[in-house]
């Protein structure tokens, strides 16, 4: 018989989020390592031209879109593991989501600015 | 008739200091540790992406920031905590996977995750800021 269990598979969510957007921004380490060795930037014209590329634009906002899960889930395992009392819990959790949301906004300004 | 001393309860007693723990167990709690480090001085870092890419004078700013010994000191730090965590990351994929999850393969990652890391740092490191 088949059995519905209220609440089940949100850990199977997180995990695989977890490693997809690990799997994306370890990518981007290495294409970033590659573009930043190819350009060696040493001035200001030379670092922002880097960021100007269309797909430098592109995949560093998937790098900061995955880095905003990946650290929501990580975050979240830390305080379910360390901060017992749920009021805490949640204070905290809502905290980093608020850092991250912003932080993901911020790189969304900085990397379209003209 | 076997002893009857062994069958007696007696209190355990784990010494849980990370120094103490297997190599697989460090790279574990550094990984944790790493990964907490990295989110606490996120927003510092995106600080300095966004000076570095405002103006040529904001990314000269930037630039005498982060030629400080400190700040130097706190950048090297994050790169290990950056470097260990994504080579400890690929060695989880790697686990998810079923590969290398015996103890002599397991110990063995475990320390090339560490070598590799603090290696990598140095060279990077060395590279980049100096």
């Amino acid at each position: 018989m088949k059995r519905i269990v209220v609440g089940a598979h949100y850990g199977l969510r997180g995990w695989l989020v977890q490693r997809v957007s690990a799997i994306v921004m370890a990518l981007y380490t290495l294409a970033f390592a590659v573009a930043f060795a190819a350009a060696k930037p040493v001035d200001y014209g030379q670092w922002k031209a880097l960021f100007s590329q269309g797909w430098m634009r592109f995949a560093t906002l998937l790098f900061f879109v995955s880095l905003l899960l990946h650290a929501w889930v990580g975050m979240r395992d830390i305080l379910m593991d360390y901060i017992k009392p749920t009021g805490w819990r949640l204070a905290l959790q809502i905290v980093v989501v608020l850092v991250l949301v912003g932080a993901a906004g911020w790189a969304v300004e900085i990397l379209w600015r003209t | 008739m076997p002893d009857a001393s062994l069958n007696k309860k007696r209190p355990l007693w784990y010494n849980l200091s990370p120094l103490n723990l297997p190599l697989p167990g460090l790279v574990s709690i550094l990984h944790r540790v790493s990964g907490a480090v990295l989110f606490f001085l996120l927003l510092w870092l995106l600080y300095l992406l966004d000076g570095s890419l405002a103006s040529a004078e904001r990314f000269e700013a930037i630039r005498q920031t982060i030629s400080h010994p400190v700040a130097k000191l706190v950048l090297l730090g994050l790169l290990w905590a950056f470097l260990h965590h994504l080579c400890a990351g690929i060695r989880y994929l790697f686990l998810d996977i079923d590969k290398g999850v015996e103890l002599a393969p397991a110990r063995a990652t475990s320390a090339l995750v560490l070598v590799v890391s603090l290696v990598l740092t140095a060279v990077l490191g060395w590279r980049l800021f100096w």
